[in-house]
């Protein structure tokens, strides 16, 4: 964890709001994984349950959302991949109908047809995709628009690690420097790309250090540490919203779950997750909380409280929402004339 | 396909890797790349074993790099090589489709015959298990569409493993897709049609030729992949509503089994095309055509189609469910067309 004199740098309400959403991040997560298991057991399907279809949950990888997302307004955009829960929650993408999306409810965000990989909220501009490395040439073009528009807006997408082996991916650093877009490029390296680790996938050990060939700065944030994420998203959206161009940022987190729920895991070794555990960032933030005098204990149960009633209420609302009509499946292909 | 000693009840995805494992047996030149091949075993179990027994050197891991990893199989291919390599979800072509229709399909042409572009490009393909617009689609015929590539798509386990070697042993580009729901894995629904008699021993089953898979007089259900299952159980129910129905499984998209289709409408009079793809401008149109063209007259009534109505696939199981063809679908509208 970022040593004491971050505090400086850090209002306390953030470092609150840092950790409450934290907190949400995970009980969401952990939520998701009962209700994806409802109609699963004894025998898994993936297409069973309350809750079908793939589902790639983001329980450890807290500290990329929230130290980036601290910097941000609703004005910014964020553009997130197939593991889209904490960039969503951070981004405060409407949680009810998020939830409801996922539920395939007629109240979620895309009336039940995008599902958890496709999630919409044009409210806090946020999108999400399933194909790899997709959500960053569109997240250069909102930062287009907003330079085009004369607005100090933003854009962040975020990536894999493996995602950052794609096409896309180089080709939008290049262009995105190249025009001095607002741009903010986070690749989270949870170490795997489903069952293939960094060192079989990627030339080099960081990409951080790709940002040489794209002339834009690289920034590495190591151990999963949120504080330390606060600290260079400011550099990096600073820089953006000054119009001094984009900036690429790797951040070290963990993968505590499967690549997706069902995932035999056979590629990694069977103690990892508890390995990782050990260093979880959410109780490491509560301590420096404390010892920052940031929040006294009462403070902080009072947010955990709030944060564990939002996600229950959202679940609530999800299951409580209709299924959409089948026909409904014929509308929405285009704007109506 | 050859008469065999032994055969044993495999599903779709062991017969897959087990016809890969004897042709990397008798050819030193085949080699596997794609995503999670290797230690996975490919993530509709495609390769299964075969990182255990083959190594990194033949089962190649590959980045995320569709553009590249593909191109580069093209490119071993050029130089003498028999790659296979997985595009992980037909979906994901959008990444890497100037190397398949560019390259991979028009090489051959454009050079006169004289370069030879010898791989397999193995998809997975399919809905119905709730994965949504970027995962669930078939798009056949955005393949079958461009020249220069053969596009096979077995349904059962025997053609898997024998189009699979065929596909190996074919001097053109070969894109062979399978469809998830019938790969026989133990987290997907479990259908009968996923499990089959196979030989044992390497045996080839030609690319390009349809199989009837159940005869009949009252008319043509044409399906592929999931609609010749659906297409077979929906055959079933007509019986008891007093209509026999013939179901041919296309099996190959190119080329296309264009006799077959026109002999059995001569014999049934009717036609019913069911794809699991958008209807417009795809397969249910091209073999539609087919028999306008050459069997009009055999036909007592109007052609019929079953298709995705022309949006993306939804999330949610009711959108999901309305969108797809199924067996009920499938014997409604045959029922219509016999009572036409
Ligand atoms: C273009 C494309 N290729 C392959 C996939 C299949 N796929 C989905 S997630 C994934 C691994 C992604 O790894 P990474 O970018 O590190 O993200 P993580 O899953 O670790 O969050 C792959 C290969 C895809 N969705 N899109
Ligand atoms: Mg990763």
């Amino acid at each position: 964890m970022a040593t004491a004199e971050i505090v400086k740098e850090i209002p306390v309400e953030k470092a609150r709001w840092m950790y409450e959403t934290m907190v949400k991040i995970r009980y969401y997560e952990e939520c998701m994984v009962q209700a994806y298991a409802e109609g699963k057991t004894p025998i898994f399907n993936i297409g069973a349950g309350t809750v079908p279809g793939e589902m790639h949950l983001a329980a450890g990888q807290e500290p990329a959302a929230v130290g980036m997302m601290a910097h941000l307004t609703e004005n910014d955009t964020v553009t997130a991949p197939h593991r889209p829960h904490h960039h969503a929650i951070a981004k405060g993408v409407n949680l009810k109908r998020m939830t409801a999306e996922i539920f395939g409810r007629q109240s979620g965000l895309g009336k039940g047809k995008g599902g958890h990989m496709h999630l919409f909220d044009p409210k806090v501009k946020f999108a999400c995709s399933g194909i790899i490395a997709s959500g960053l040439p569109p997240a250069a073009g909102a930062a287009l628009a907003a330079k085009m528009q004369g607005k100090n807006w933003v854009a962040v997408a975020f990536v894999g690690e493996g995602g950052a082996n794609a096409g896309a991916f180089h080709e939008t650093l290049n262009l995105a420097a190249l025009w001095k877009l607002p741009l903010i490029v986070v690749v989270e390296d949870n170490h795997y790309g489903i069952s293939v680790p960094k060192e079989a996938s990627t030339a080099v050990p960081f990409n951080d250090i790709r940002g040489v060939a794209y002339g834009m700065p690289g920034f590495r944030v190591k151990d999963n540490d949120p504080l330390e994420m606060y600290r260079v998203s400011a550099k990096a959206v600073a820089r953006a919203r000054q119009g001094e161009g984009p900036s690429l940022i790797e951040i070290e987190t963990y993968r505590y779950l499967g690549h997706f729920q069902g995932d035999p895991e056979v590629y990694r070794p069977k103690d990892e997750e508890a390995q990782l555990r050990k260093k979880d960032p959410i109780p490491r933030m509560r301590n420096w909380l404390l010892e920052q005098g940031l929040a006294s204990e009462e403070e902080i149960a009072g947010m955990e409280a709030r944060a564990h009633q939002e996600v229950d209420e959202a679940y609530a609302y999800a299951r409580e929402s209709a299924y959409p009509q089948p026909e409904e499946a014929l509308a929405d292909l285009f704007e109506p004339a | 396909m050859a008469t065999t000693a032994k055969s044993r009840m495999l599903t779709g995805s062991k017969a897959m890797v087990e016809a890969i494992d004897q042709e990397m047996e008798r050819d030193p030149r085949v080699f596997v790349m794609g995503e999670d091949v290797g230690k996975y075993g490919g993530i509709f179990g495609s390769t299964t074993g075969l990182f255990e027994k083959y190594g990194p050197t033949r089962i190649l891991d590959t980045p995320i790099s569709e553009t590249a990893f593909i191109g580069a199989a093209i490119g071993a291919a050029m130089e003498g090589m028999r790659p296979i390599v997985e595009l992980m979800f037909v979906d994901f072509f959008g990444v890497c489709m100037d190397q398949i229709y560019n390259q991979m399909a028009k090489i051959h042409y454009m050079s006169g015959g004289h370069v030879k572009v010898p791989l397999v490009l193995m998809t997975a393909v399919g809905g119905g298990y709730n994965d949504a617009a970027q995962h669930s689609q078939t798009l056949y015929a955005t393949f079958a569409h461009l020249p220069g590539m053969k596009v096979v798509a077995p349904t059962f386990p025997d053609d898997l493993k024998g189009m699979m070697i065929a596909a190996i042993r074919e001097d053109n580009p070969v894109i062979l897709m399978f469809h998830k729901g019938l790969q026989g894995l133990g987290w997907m629904d479990q259908l009968d049609a996923s499990i089959g008699e196979v030989p044992q021993e390497p045996y080839t089953v030609p690319l390009g030729r349809s199989r009837i898979v159940r005869e009949g007089n009252d008319v043509t259900i044409v399906g592929i992949q999931m609609m010749t299952v659906h297409a077979m159980k929906a055959a079933e129910q007509l019986k008891e509503a007093g209509i026999d129905a013939e179901v041919i499984d296309l099996r190959s998209l190119v080329p296309l089994d264009r006799e077959t289709i026109l002999r059995s409408v001569a014999k049934t009079h009717r036609l019913l095309v069911v794809d699991e793809d958008y209807q417009s401008y795809g397969m249910s149109a091209e073999i539609a055509a087919t028999v306008a063209e050459a069997g009009l007259y055999d036909l007592e009534a109007p052609i019929r189609r079953l298709a995705i109505p022309d949006v993306p696939i939804p999330y949610s199981d009711p959108l999901e469910n309305f969108v797809l063809p199924n067996a009920e679908k499938i014997a409604e509208a045959a029922k219509a067309l016999v009572n036409m």
